[in-house]
């Protein structure tokens, strides 16, 4: 569910917005993202397989090591989110009958293959040898490979990922997802590719993946400085596009996340903020925690009603869709199918409702925040059903300003600008009164 | 319309029988009225009384679609299902915790929890089948802490022996738990018996559901409804006995069949349709002949037969190898709908009536993958949503009629 390819600087030659400075890590993620969707868009001839799977819960370095081409839908849908094109693939998915009220990636995704199937960066999205079922954290995962078989009427490998709701991952959930890896996925990356099975290759991958969720990790709690060097919010679903989609377990993604972080913390140590399309945030104003995907359509715009208030997001839930690192988890060489069955069980998705308070609860004081904010997405029942809840129990545990704004991920039709920018104003007034309410409180201690 | 009374059946020769033959049964209508007053308790003073008859007793709430209702019973519980409030529950708080975009069913089941209105179940289950269901479980063990709470991850690895094993350890996972709620820990001939209570039940409801679909006139829909839904408060032997109460009393009477066009209702399986609905299509012109209202009194395809086996393998087998098509279960078939086809088929429905809640994920993705199937079979069908608290029926009314009109006259030719 993040941005592997846009870039921050992506900025087209007709745009007419500021330049956008350009750190050595987006040139790298520009380059390498263009290169994997050359090398799908070119396996129909070079006879590479491709395997369609989900953020959450993925398998990268599963696939890797059998030398298949993943291809993730969602991302596909943000991008043409992000490029405007997705309210014609919605209306076109809506002409073939799929319902106004459903998840609005799935329409995106099932309009773009309507129309021809070009992906957003206008390589054409070559059809899947296999659909990788990963159903963690999502139900609509499910319907909507469903969905895919119908159209392309090739193979699932299905993964069911147990939920978290008792808040932890037990022993038999653990051993129930590593027999399925054994004994359904395995044996159908197997058969798609004629290769065995190499536990080596896998460990291999896995190692670079630990090493590069460590700096993945020193980039977001760099975040708790002051000013924060990052926003992990908007920045940081570029910053976790790599580890999100086809790079977790490769040299690239290894040096892209080394580049991240030496740059990151250079910006820390020289107490400059977070880089915007607009340019460096110059004084930190309100710090943040966000839940809630962002909106992608007016995504750019969406950042710049918080940069220019000098909103700096310091910790999101949305950057932990497609793994939660920053509470410990690393993908292990020594426990390759274990790790792997860890990490499924522990996307943020899958984690109960109170256990995704308690995480809140946490970034808000780990962070230093001064209130929190929900983005609450009309296409997505997973992130949004019991967010209400979410933002009373938050404010009564942390006493803190929580905001509420509404929104839709890729339809067009769901971001209101106008209203949005509104609350927004209203909420940095309100967390402003709370500030100036608890500063006279400090000075009225005896 | 009185239908007179129908007598218990009098070849069984022992003693008791004949002496019900002195005792008049109830009529059709008053089962049926009898149904349609546990439809509207929604303060569950049918569970209550039930609790009040014996000291210590508890009741398990459960939400739709299906949960291994055997489990509670042998745990000495009674499960009650808990399916939202309909249009019968003014939404004063529900609506504060969630968005308009979300379906109806979890903010009336809150303003039922909040309200007190659900204050004699000791515990709820909730199961795995989508997200909006799913986080209310979460909600649940915040905003009712100290109740009992469960989710029952359902299955749905495409590999029956995996999802078999996966689901065996969740029952005994919960029966666990529920055994130390109630102090009965289940053991395997209790949940032997339980098992042998609910396929009874089951046998008794699936017939009540196939006369039904013979007989729609003698039968309709929204009575059957009520009866069946009366499984979600009476315990499981009262049940089955008032279904059969009500088929002896449906088979007894004399409603001619109308030219009424026969459809088969689908989408419906988890936030209810209200009532006057049911009522409105069958005004509308059309007989319902299959439905997957209430999928939970017959979400496995026949008995689970526990004689002689492990009673929780052989529960968890039968979900997984027989459980009952529905939106919210990974198909891992390749001919999507072919449940549907083969449904229309033996009820012989002329038409399919897609009927989903508002913002139900999970029917509305299914949907046109059902409709792509009847449209290769050139089975008619026509489609709306609704939510349980809907109180206005005419577009529906209108659509249904023209829909009902148009397969009478054209047959399979029709399109929606
Ligand atoms: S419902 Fe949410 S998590 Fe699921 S596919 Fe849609 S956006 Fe992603
Ligand atoms: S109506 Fe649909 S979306 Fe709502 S709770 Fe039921 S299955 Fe989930």
């Amino acid at each position: 569910m993040t941005d592997p390819q846009a870039s921050i600087a992506h900025s087209t030659p007709t745009d007419a917005r500021p330049a956008v400075q350009k750190d050595e890590s987006m040139v790298r993620q520009k380059e390498m993202l263009a290169a994997h969707f050359a090398r799908l868009a070119a396996a129909p001839v070079s006879g590479e397989k491709v395997v369609y799977t989900f953020v959450p819960g993925n398998l990268t370095e599963l696939l890797l090591s059998f030398g298949v081409v993943p291809n993730l839908p969602e991302i596909n849908a943000l991008q043409s989110g992000m490029r405007r094109l997705s309210g014609d693939f919605i209306a076109e998915a809506e002409k073939a009958g799929h319902s106004e009220d459903v998840c609005t990636y799935v329409k995106c995704d099932l309009g773009m293959m309507r129309k021809g199937n070009v992906g957003p960066t206008g390589n054409p999205i070559p059809p899947p040898d296999l659909l990788l079922l990963s159903y963690t954290g999502c139900f609509t995962f499910l319907k909507w490979f469903e969905l895919l078989r119908e159209e392309y009427g090739c193979p699932v490998a299905m993964l069911h990922v147990p939920y978290q709701s008792d808040g932890v991952i037990t022993s038999d959930m653990r051993a129930y997802v590593v027999r399925q890896l054994k004994e359904q996925v395995i044996p159908a990356l197997e058969r798609l590719t004629g290769r065995p099975y190499d536990e080596d290759a896998l460990a291999h991958r896995l190692a670079l993946s630990a090493a590069a969720e460590e700096d993945l990790v020193a980039v977001l709690e760099s975040a708790r400085s002051r000013p924060s060097p990052i926003d992990a919010y908007f920045g940081g679903v570029y910053y976790l596009g790599p580890i999100f989609s086809a790079f977790r377990g490769t040299e690239d993604g290894l040096a892209y996340y080394r580049c991240l972080r030496s740059e990151v913390e250079a910006r820390a140590a020289r107490r400059e903020g977070p880089i915007t399309p607009e340019g460096a945030v110059a004084k930190e104003r309100y710090r943040l925690i966000v839940e809630g995907p962002p909106n992608w359509t007016s995504f750019r715009e969406f950042w710049k009603m918080f940069s220019d208030e000098g909103a700096v997001v310091v910790a999101s839930t949305y950057s932990k869709v497609g793994g939660l690192y920053d509470t410990g988890f690393r993908h292990d060489p020594g426990r390759p199918l274990e790790s792997l069955a860890d990490y499924c069980l522990g996307c943020y998705t899958n984690l109960s409702l109170p256990a995704r308070i308690g995480l809140l609860e946490r970034y808000v004081r780990d962070y230093g925040a001064d209130g929190f904010l929900i983005n609450s997405v009309k296409s997505c029942n997973s992130f949004s059903a019991g967010q209400l809840l979410i933002l009373r129990e938050l404010e009564r545990r942390t006493g803190l300003a929580g905001g509420f704004i509404e929104s839709d991920l890729v339809d067009p039709r769901y971001f209101s600008a106008a209203n949005i920018k509104n609350r927004l104003e209203s909420y940095f007034q309100m967390v402003d009164q709370k500030r100036r309410h608890g500063a006279s409180r400090e000075e009225a201690r005896p | 319309m009185g239908e007179g009374r129908v007598n218990r059946p009098t070849e069984a020769p022992d003693l008791l029988i004949r002496l019900e033959e002195l005792v008049p049964m109830p009529t059709r209508e008053e089962l049926v009225a009898r149904a349609e007053t546990l439809y509207r308790d929604l303060e569950l003073s049918a569970v209550q009384e039930w609790k009040a008859r014996a000291p210590g007793r508890k009741a398990i709430g459960h939400m739709p679609v299906y949960v291994p209702r055997e489990i509670v019973h042998a745990a000495g519980m009674l499960p009650v299902g808990v399916m939202g409030g309909g249009d019968q529950v003014e939404i004063i708080r529900g609506d504060a915790y969630f968005q308009s975009y979300i379906c109806q069913i979890p903010r009336s089941t809150l303003e039922l929890g909040l309200s007190g209105r659900l204050d004699a179940l000791d515990g709820m289950l909730f199961p795995a089948i989508c997200d909006v269901i799913r986080n209310l479980s979460g909600m649940w063990q915040l905003l009712f802490a100290g109740r009992y709470a469960f989710y029952v991850d359902l299955p749905q690895s495409g590999d029956l022996r995996l999802s078999a094993d996966f689901y065996e350890r969740e029952l005994r996972r919960l029966a666990a738990e529920l055994g130390a709620l109630s102090g009965h820990p289940v053991a395997d001939d209790a949940l032997r018996h339980s098992i042998a209570l609910y396929d009874e039940n089951g046998a008794a409801v699936r017939e009540l559901d196939l006369f039904r679909s013979k007989e729609p006139a003698k039968a309709p829909a929204h009575e059957a409804y009520l009866i069946m839904r009366a499984a979600n408060l009476l315990p499981v032997d009262e049940h089955t006995q008032l279904v059969r109460d009500y088929l002896r009393a449906a088979r007894a009477s004399e409603r001619p069949p109308l030219d009424q066009s026969r459809v088969v209702v689908t989408g419906a399986f988890c936030e209810q349709p209200p009532l006057e609905l049911l009522r409105t299509l069958e005004r509308a012109g059309c007989y319902i002949v299959a439905d997957d209202f209430l999928l939970g009194t017959r979400a496995i395809d026949g008995p689970v037969g526990a004689n002689g086996a492990d009673p929780f393998s052989a529960l968890a087998r039968a979900y997984v190898e027989r459980g009952v098509c529905t939106a919210s279960r990974y198909d891992p078939a390749r001919r999507k709908g072919q449940w549907l086809i083969d449904t229309v088929r033996a009820r012989q429905a002329e038409g399919v009536v897609f009927c989903a809640p508002s913002f139900c994920d999970p029917a509305l993705l299914e949907q046109p993958m059902l409709v792509a199937a009847l449209d290769r079979d050139g089975i008619p069908h026509t489609a709306f949503k609704y939510s349980e608290n809907l109180g206005q029926f005419q577009v529906i009314r209108e659509q249904a009629g023209t829909f009902a009109d148009t397969i009478r006259l054209w047959g399979p030719e029709a399109s929606a």
